[in-house]
Formats: C-alpha cells, sequence, structure tokens
C-alpha cells in the first residue's frame, strides 16, 4: 500500500483537473439570481407595481425591438390560453407605443403590462437583458428565473415544477 | 521622413490611445464629492452584460442605468455599503469585482494560501529526508 503513495499526487492533480474541466461547461451568461427565494421587488412601471401581482404567476420581461421575445411569444400565448397561467409583462426599455404595436400583432398573453420606459422597474428586478422570465409562487416569493428566450422545454422542466410549488 | 521623424511616428502609433470615458457629462452629480464617491464606486462594479468591464468603463446601455441607479441612492443618502447592497440585493454578489469575503468563497480567498504553505512544509520534509 505505502508503495503506491507516490500515485496520490497524481490522483489529486486527476480529481481537480476533472472538476475544473467540467466547470469550463457552464454557461458564463447564467447568473444566479438573488430574488430567488425572496419577494417580488418593489418597483413601479407605468400600468403596473409589485401591489398588482397575484402569484402563482409568471413575470416576464419583453420588448417590442427584442428579437428572441419574438419567438418565445407563441409559448407565452400558449401558457395563458391553454394553461391558464397568469402572466405580467414589463416591457423594458421600450416606448408604449411601439410595445403596443407589438402586442397588438401578436397577440396579448398578459394579464396587465408595465411600461419601463427608462429601465428603473428593469434595475429593481436585476434584469440584464430580455427576454427574462420570473416564477413568482402562490406567496408572491420569486421562484424561478429564467434568462433568455423560453423554450418548451424549460417550460415543462423548470417554470411549470416552480408554478405548483 | 527622417528617422527621428519616422521614429516618433511610430511611438506615437503605439501609444495607448486615450481611455474612452462612457461617462457622459450628463450623468454627473452637482456635488464633486458625491461624485467622486460614485465614481469610486462604480469602478468595482461590474457590468453584468459585459462581464468584466466596471459600469465606470462600460459604454452598455445596462452600465448606464446602474450608474443612474447608484448615484440616485448616494443622492438619497445612501452610505457607501448601502448604495453598493443595493446593487448586490439585485444583481447578486457578481456584481461586484472582487469577491467578497464569505464562507462560500473562503476556498477561493485562501486556497491559494493554503497551497503555499502545504508546497513549503512538503518541500522541507522531503528535503530533511535526504540530508
Amino acid at each position: 500500500m505505502r508503495r503506491l503513495l507516490f500515485l496520490l499526487p497524481l490522483a489529486v492533480f486527476a480529481a481537480l483537473a476533472t472538476w475544473l474541466y467540467l466547470g469550463l461547461g457552464g454557461d458564463p451568461a447564467r447568473i444566479p439570481s438573488p430574488l430567488v427565494g425572496r419577494p417580488a421587488p418593489a418597483f413601479a412601471a407605468d400600468g403596473l407595481a409589485t401591489a398588482d401581482l397575484e402569484g402563482p404567476a409568471l413575470v416576464n420581461i419583453f420588448a417590442s425591438w427584442c428579437v428572441p421575445c419574438r419567438a418565445e411569444h407563441p409559448l407565452l400565448a400558449h401558457l395563458a390560453e391553454e394553461q391558464g397561467v397568469a402572466i405580467y409583462g414589463i416591457a423594458y426599455k421600450d416606448k408604449p407605443e411601439a410595445a403596443n404595436a407589438f402586442l397588438a400583432e401578436l397577440g396579448n398573453p398578459y394579464r396587465r403590462v408595465g411600461f419601463d420606459e427608462d429601465g428603473r422597474a428593469g434595475v429593481e428586478w436585476g434584469v440584464t437583458g430580455v427576454p427574462e422570465t420570473f416564477v413568482l409562487d402562490a406567496e408572491g416569493v420569486v421562484a424561478f428565473k429564467h434568462t433568455g428566450p423560453l423554450t418548451p422545454d424549460a417550460v415543462r422542466r423548470d417554470l411549470m415544477p416552480a408554478l405548483r410549488r | 521622413m527622417t528617422w527621428p521623424a519616422v521614429i516618433l511616428a511610430l511611438l506615437t502609433a503605439l501609444a495607448p490611445a486615450p481611455a474612452m470615458a462612457a461617462l457622459d457629462a450628463s450623468e454627473m452629480l452637482a456635488d464633486p464629492a458625491l461624485e467622486a464617491r460614485a465614481r469610486a464606486l462604480a469602478k468595482g462594479l461590474r457590468c453584468v452584460v459585459c462581464q468584466n468591464q466596471s459600469i465606470d468603463d462600460s459604454g452598455a446601455d445596462l452600465a448606464r442605468d446602474l450608474r443612474g441607479s447608484l448615484r440616485a441612492r448616494l443622492l438619497a443618502g445612501d452610505s457607501d455599503e448601502e448604495a453598493l447592497a443595493y446593487l448586490t440585493h439585485r444583481y447578486g454578489d457578481y456584481v461586484l469585482l472582487e469577491p467578497p469575503l464569505k464562507p462560500a468563497t473562503w476556498a477561493l480567498w485562501f486556497a491559494p494560501a493554503g497551497f503555499a504553505v502545504l508546497a513549503l512544509v512538503l518541500a522541507v520534509r522531503t528535503f530533511r529526508r535526504r540530508e
């Protein structure tokens, strides 16, 4: 046994190298949200404020100038119409006319829309880009944050379980 | 061109371009002391959409918004700590360019020194045995 001890540094190095290598696979754009586990932040957009939110619900940050928002839009419509999910929208850094035109063209899946033209409400939500979607549980606590456009997979795996919690 | 002129031209071309100030004059606070605090804090805050630039350096829209929020907090009478806490509550510790010292980051802060001590101990033991 003692004779094999010389292999120990190699084993330690291999373990460390494997761990660090796996770390490289992570997505650096994924930033854990400190809001998860806390009540929805205090914010006031034009037409939507913290007191208006009633969980369980989704809070979707979108903008008419954002292409991935267009891509995820049918999924939001499906969630609102077929699954009866309450969705609140925050039009981030967007002119109200432009956001309204976007919703008139693609349909409005939102229970309420807040217009956040200067991005102040976005800062309260810790928004780094659009789209972003937060899940509020029945108590109005942030249960999950999805960064980027929603996919059917993400809805099934992350959003629905978090909504039901 | 004469040689000195060529050398001068080369040196000028190689000299670092003056840093483009991301900060707009219209963003600055009227109170110079408050503005100085805002600048100092902004240098330590990460522009979260450009990974490793501070919000003081970055021309990104979000960096501009965060500079605005930071100045609004300072104007409202926040201490430096309170203003930083406001941002870390929304963007996480990730927004700080220097990771804070806490149990989750002990490995980060102390591992290098730990490894150095370990290496020293092992080296001393190995060399003693040989003598």
